[in-house]
């Protein structure tokens, strides 16, 4: 079973190898000449001004709080789908249960304007 | 052609007994990942071609014969560009992030099977593998967008991690439809219980054509192509997450797109178009007329189809607007999706399901 896992683990050395290597070459190939102008970071010609890493909107974190909720949900559902032609009606009707509870939930964000982009 | 793999695979345990396993492993990697490379490569080609005769132009014709020199003139010029780290950019995380975004495109290859037999690691939890590896793709992006110390690039990471956390959720529950018509998570299973002997009336896309629609579309918005690549929106945005990139870094994130590309296109085949099987199987004349062609054949033709559909995509429609893309996320392909879940596993109680 788990030797079955050896090639992908190889696979994973090598998209390493063939990620890194290109970097490598090119640092190596091309000229290395950096100055002042040329690393400031790009803002259309201007002088940067304060930090980079600024404040963003809140809805961006509200996306990824309600991605981790479903996303939870849909690993719920894996396991479920591949046996449910053995665990039959009941299987389907426990989960119908579950997934209603989350559509409860799905519809008070929509009715509370959490998917609203303005 | 198989004698001769046995012939050499024996020749080589003889000769480098227990170094031979893995020696073997490598070479089928590098069959795999070498095609992939050129396939990427000439994409690019194929794209600028396309494009240009969608739009009346001729796209590049100057380097070689009918241009098709042109995308190693591009790696060329590439390699021989500086590779610039701004100042105040994170410089360990600035190079990784290029990295971190090929490796994910590459390596959910190893679960992928191109023809009968024909894959890397048949492992039984090969879906899963597939959809942790897509996810992971999203690092390389917002790592680069905050390491850049960018407003651009920031700007670019926020807008694409949030698209494409979105999107992974309409895929996720698209995936679960296949996996329920499949009822197993290993790829090669997927594509056998597409085999019913009625050629493609047996594939899935039939039973889960609404899925088949949003997962497609979905892989769109995953890879941030048009009309969904607000992650670079240039008329906005400048290039979005790889604004300070040159060189290299650049490239890398050029290969990592494209080859998300061609994994989307695979995916779509494997999990809706019966991936190496042939569409006229089972059928009177038509069966019989194409039994002989290999397997390999049909899966890149079905994975080409797609391709062209993702280049004809961005000939045609317009960037999204950034509420109208947030809108088709949750508001129509979620919902949808659910219901279709229900729908697909209620069906299935039915005697009516013939998948």
């Amino acid at each position: 079973m788990l030797e079955n896992y050896f090639p992908v683990l190889l696979f994973i050395a090598v998209g390493l190898a063939v990620g890194v290597a290109p970097l490598v070459l090119g640092r190596l190939a091309a000229p290395h000449r950096p100055d002042d102008a040329k690393l400031s970071p790009y803002e259309c010609g201007f002088e940067a001004f304060e930090d980079a890493r600024m404040k963003f909107d809140v809805r961006y974190y509200l996306v990824a709080i309600l991605f981790i909720l479903f996303d939870l949900e849909i690993a719920f559902l894996f396991p479920w789908a591949v046996v449910l032609k053995e665990i039959g009606v009941f299987g389907f009707v426990s989960m119908l249960v579950f997934l209603s509870i989350l559509v409860v939930g799905f519809i008070y964000e929509w009715m509370k304007g959490a998917l609203e982009w303005e | 052609m198989m004698e001769l793999l046995q012939t050499i695979e024996q020749a080589g345990q003889g000769l480098l007994g227990p170094f031979w396993g893995p020696l073997w492993t490598l070479v089928k990697i590098v069959v795999i990942v070498a095609p992939i490379m050129g396939g990427v490569a000439y994409l690019t080609l194929a794209e600028r071609k396309i494009l240009g005769y969608m739009q009346d132009r001729v796209g590049p014709n100057r380097v070689g014969y009918w241009g098709l020199l042109q995308p190693i003139a591009d790696g060329v010029k590439l390699l021989m560009k500086e590779i610039i780290i701004p100042t105040g950019a994170n410089k360990f995380l600035f190079v990784a992030a290029p990295v971190l975004a090929l490796v994910p495109a590459l390596v959910a290859w190893a679960v992928v099977p191109f023809a009968d037999g024909m894959i890397l690691a048949n492992v039984n939890a090969g879906l899963l593998y597939i959809l942790a590896m897509t996810s992971l793709g999203v690092y390389g992006i917002i790592i680069a967008g905050w390491a850049s110390n960018s407003k651009y690039a920031f700007l670019g990471a926020i807008r694409s991690a949030a698209q494409i956390v979105s999107y992974e959720l309409a895929m996720g529950f698209a995936l679960v439809c296949v996996l329920l018509a499949a009822q197993s998570m290993s790829l090669v299973d997927i594509v056998k219980g597409q085999q019913h002997g009625y050629g493609l009336l047996g594939w899935y896309f039939i039973p889960l054509f609404p899925m088949f629609v949003v997962y497609f579309i979905a892989g769109v918005a995953e890879t941030n192509r048009a009309p969904f690549d607000l992650a670079e929106d240039e008329s906005v945005i400048v290039a979005g997450f790889h604004t300070e990139y040159s060189g290299m870094g650049f490239a890398l994130f050029f290969l990592a797109e494209y080859a998300n590309m061609i994994l989307i296109s695979a995916l779509t085949s494997v999990f809706f178009l019966g991936g190496w099987l042939n569409p006229f199987e089972g059928w009177p004349v038509l069966g019989a007329m194409t039994a002989w062609v290999p397997g390999l054949f049909w899966m890149l033709a079905k994975m080409s189809v797609f391709l062209f559909i993702f280049l004809w995509f961005r000939a045609t429609f317009p960037r999204y607007r950034y509420d109208q893309l947030m809108r088709l996320g949750w508001k129509v392909f979620i919902p949808l999706t659910l219901v279709w879940v229900v729908v697909v596993a209620a069906w299935m109680q039915t005697p009516l399901w013939f998948w």
